[in-house]
C-alpha cells in the first residue's frame, strides 16, 4: 500500500465505531478503499489479492496512522491477520495503539523502503522483535527501533495496566502532595 | 528534561511526574479525563474483567457527541447501534460514578467545547481523552492530548498514563491578522507549511502577537488542529484573555482559591532563554483565508491559490499523493479553488461550533439567503452554545437566511450520526478533517473557516469573505 498518510478513517471509516465491543471490525477493515458500492471486493485492492488475503506485514508509504485516535484501527488490523506493519513513520498515536495491541510498528529507511516496495509479489519478510531485524528475501537484515518498554511488555507478555496498577504507592504519595484547583462541587 | 529554563510543555510535565526510572516511561499524572460514548466502552468492559473501580470519577468527566442525531432531542435515536452505544455510556457512567452530561442533560456538547465552558479545563492542567482533538484544550496552557481506549481504560483504573516526553516545536506567529482572517486560517496555513505529518512525535507552542490577541474561542480552534500536523499537543501560554474567560465558570476555582490558582497559573509561561527542538515563523499580516483542496488538512491554499499541479512536483510518493488526491476530489490540476460549486456547507465541529464561529457566520448570512442549490447545516457545539445562540437572535438569522439549525454533536464532522454526504457531494465545512469519506462515504470536503463557509453559502461557489463583505 504505496499511498502516503494511510489515516485511520480509511482504515476503519467511523461509521463503524458505532460498536461497543472490539471484534468484527476486520470485515470492515479499509472498507471503502476495498469493497464496491454493492458490497462486493474490488479485485485490484491488495487486501483483496491472494497475496492480501493471508498477509502478516503490511507495507505502507510515510506518515501510517494519521488522524483519529481510534484504537478499532490496530483491532481491525489485526483480526485480519496483520502483526507487522512497515513505513518509514508512524503517527504517534496510532504507534503507541499498535504496540499496545501487539502489531509491531517497523520503521525503516527511506532506501530500505524503496527496496521492499520492489520486491516481487511473492517475496517474504522476517520479523523478529527479539533483535529487532528485519530480513529481507536476499539476506538483508535491517534493525528497526521498538520502545524498549513496549518490547519487554510483549515478549515478556506483560501487562501494561497492571504495571501501572503495581505503581500505587507511587500514585497515592503523588495525590498527597498534588495541588487541584479544579472546583469539584462545580458551583 | 527539567532544566533551570523550561518550556510550558515541560513545566506541565514535571508537575505531574508520578514516577521515573531508567529505560522506562516516565508515570504521569492526569488531572481531566473526558470520556466520550466512542472510544469508552472496550474499556469499562475492561474494568469489568478485572474487578477494577475507577480510581478519580471526580476528575473524570463524560458526554455524549459523536454518535447522536443533531434533530430534536425528544424523539428515541433510530439507529439501534448508536442508540446501544449511547445507553451504554450512560450505564456506565452510573455503574463507576463518573459524571455524565448525557443526550438530556442542559451541559450536553461536544467533549471540547463543554470541557472549556464549564470551567474544567484549566491552565497547567494535564488532559486527556479518547479523542484526537483533544489538543483543543492546551488553548489554556494545559498539556493536553488523545489516546486510545487501552489508554482510557489505564486511565480510568489509575488516573496516571506510561508516556515519554515529545519533542517541542514553537510556532510563532506575529502581525495582525486582516479582515476576513481567521484563527482557523493561522492553522489551515500551518498545516500546509509543514504538512499532515511534519509535527509528527512533538508538542507545539504558539506564540507570538496573532496568537496571543486571540480570543480563547480562537486558540481553542488553533489548537484543536494540531494533532492534523501530526502533534501530539499544541500549547497557548496562559495569560488574563485565559484567567477571564475562565473567572466565574462553574469548575474554576473560587474566592481565595481563584487567587491562588492565578498565582500558579502565571509561573507556567515558557522561560526567557528556553530552546525548542524545533521552530517555525508565520507572518500573520501576510496570511490570507485558507481552504483545502485535497484528501489531507495538510493540502491547503490560500482561498485565492490554485490546486497544485502534479507535474510541477519532483518526488514521485509526494507526486502521486496529489494526483489521487485530486482524482477523489474530482479537481483539475492548476485550475483556482474559488468558484467551486458546492452542495452543503457545514458550519459545527470542535473546532468552530461555539458562538464566537456561530456569530461571525450569522453575520455574514444576516438579511441573505443562502444559494437555494446548497444545504446549509449550522450545528452549535453544546447546549450552552444553543442557549447563548437563542439570547443573541441567532436561530432567526440562520433559519432566515435558508439554513438547517440543528442540535449540538460532532455531526457531520464524523458523519457518524447519519449527518452526512452523499457520494461525489462536495462541501465546505469548518471541521478539521478532509480525508476520503471522512463526511460520508464518497463525499468530498474543502476546509475553512465560518466566514468562508458562510460566504459560500450564499453562492453556492468557494467564496472569498472579503468579496462579498
Amino acid at each position: 500500500m504505496p499511498n502516503n498518510n494511510i489515516d485511520t478513517d480509511q482504515i476503519i471509516p467511523a461509521r463503524f465505531l458505532k460498536t461497543t465491543s472490539k471484534e468484527g471490525l476486520d470485515k470492515n477493515l479499509f472498507c471503502d478503499w476495498r469493497y464496491n458500492a454493492d458490497g462486493s471486493e474490488k479485485p485490484d485492492f491488495i487486501l483483496n489479492t491472494p497475496r492480501g488475503k493471508g498477509a502478516e506485514v503490511l507495507l505502507a508509504g510515510d506518515n501510517f496512522g494519521c488522524g483519529s485516535s481510534r484504537e478499532h484501527a490496530p483491532w481491525a488490523l489485526t483480526q485480519f491477520g496483520f502483526r507487522a506493519v512497515i513505513s518509514t513513520s508512524f503517527a504517534d498515536i496510532f504507534k503507541q495503539n499498535a504496540l499496545k495491541n501487539s502489531l509491531i510498528p517497523i520503521v525503516v529507511s527511506p532506501d530500505v523502503h524503496a527496496k521492499l516496495f520492489a520486491l516481487s509479489e511473492d517475496a517474504k519478510v522476517a520479523v523478529d522483535l527479539a533483535s529487532q531485524t528485519l530480513t529481507l528475501p536476499d539476506g538483508q537484515k535491517v534493525e528497526f527501533p521498538v520502545d524498549s518498554f513496549s518490547k519487554t511488555c510483549l515478549l515478556e507478555g506483560i501487562d501494561e495496566l497492571g504495571w501501572i496498577l503495581k505503581q500505587a504507592p507511587a500514585i497515592e504519595a503523588y495525590e498527597v502532595k498534588r495541588v487541584s484547583t479544579l472546583n469539584t462541587l462545580g458551583n | 528534561m527539567s532544566g533551570s529554563v523550561r518550556t510550558l510543555s515541560q513545566k506541565v510535565w514535571d508537575n505531574h511526574l508520578v514516577r521515573e526510572e531508567a529505560g522506562a516511561p516516565s508515570l504521569i499524572y492526569i488531572d481531566l479525563h473526558l470520556v466520550h460514548e466512542v472510544t469508552s466502552p472496550q474499556a469499562f468492559s475492561g474494568l469489568r474483567a478485572r474487578g477494577l473501580k475507577v480510581r478519580r470519577p471526580d476528575l473524570t468527566v463524560a458526554t455524549t457527541d459523536h454518535s447522536i442525531p443533531t434533530t430534536d432531542r425528544s424523539l428515541p435515536i433510530v439507529d439501534p447501534i448508536a442508540r446501544n452505544q449511547v445507553e451504554q455510556l450512560a450505564k456506565n457512567c452510573a455503574e463507576f460514578g463518573i459524571p455524565h452530561y448525557g443526550v438530556h442533560s442542559e451541559h450536553q456538547g461536544i467533549v471540547h467545547v463543554i470541557g472549556p465552558e464549564l470551567g474544567f479545563t484549566q491552565p497547567g492542567m494535564t488532559v486527556v481523552c479518547g479523542d484526537s482533538h483533544t489538543a483543543t484544550h492546551g488553548a489554556f496552557g494545559a498539556l493536553a492530548f488523545g489516546i486510545g481506549t487501552s489508554e482510557v481504560e489505564n486511565v480510568l483504573a489509575t488516573q496516571c498514563l506510561l508516556q515519554r516526553p515529545s519533542k517541542t516545536f514553537k510556532v510563532h506567529v506575529d502581525g495582525v491578522l486582516k479582515p476576513g482572517v481567521t484563527a482557523k486560517d493561522i492553522i489551515l496555513a500551518f498545516c500546509a507549511r509543514v504538512g499532515v505529518g511534519g509535527a509528527t512525535g512533538t508538542v507545539l507552542e504558539y506564540t507570538g502577537s496573532a496568537i496571543s490577541s486571540l480570543s480563547m474561542e480562537g486558540r481553542m480552534t488553533v489548537c484543536n488542529m494540531s494533532i492534523e500536523a501530526g502533534a501530539r499537543a499544541g500549547l497557548i501560554a496562559p495569560d488574563d484573555t485565559t484567567f477571564n474567560y475562565l473567572h466565574g465558570r462553574p469548575f474554576a476555582p473560587k474566592d481565595k482559591y481563584w487567587d491562588e490558582a492565578v498565582a500558579r497559573w502565571k509561573q507556567l509561561p515558557t522561560d526567557e532563554g528556553a530552546t525548542f527542538d524545533r521552530e517555525v515563523s508565520i507572518d500573520g499580516n501576510s496570511l490570507e483565508p485558507m481552504i483545502t483542496w485535497g484528501t489531507n488538512p495538510g493540502m491547503g491554499v490560500s482561498i485565492n491559490g490554485a490546486v497544485p499541479d502534479p507535474s510541477s512536483i519532483g518526488d514521485p510518493l509526494e507526486r502521486d499523493a496529489v494526483v489521487k488526491a485530486l482524482q477523489y476530489m474530482g479537481l483539475e490540476a492548476g485550475k483556482p479553488i474559488a468558484g467551486r460549486p458546492v452542495n452543503v456547507v457545514f458550519i459545527g465541529s470542535c473546532t468552530n461550533s461555539r458562538i464566537s464561529d456561530l456569530r461571525a457566520a450569522a453575520a455574514v448570512l444576516k438579511g441573505r439567503k443562502v444559494n437555494p442549490n446548497v444545504r446549509v447545516m449550522v450545528v452549535p457545539g453544546s447546549m450552552e452554545v444553543k442557549r447563548q445562540a437563542i439570547a443573541e437572535g441567532l436561530p432567526e438569522v440562520f433559519r432566515a437566511a435558508g439554513c438547517d439549525y440543528r442540535e449540538p454533536g460532532c455531526s457531520m464532522c464524523i458523519a457518524m450520526n447519519g449527518d452526512q454526504l452523499q457520494p461525489g457531494e462536495y462541501s465546505v465545512s469548518t471541521s478539521n478533517r478532509n480525508f476520503e469519506g471522512r463526511q460520508g462515504k464518497g463525499g468530498r470536503t474543502f476546509l475553512a473557516s465560518p466566514l468562508t463557509a458562510a460566504a459560500t453559502a450564499l453562492t453556492g461557489v468557494v467564496t472569498d469573505v472579503r468579496t462579498i463583505l
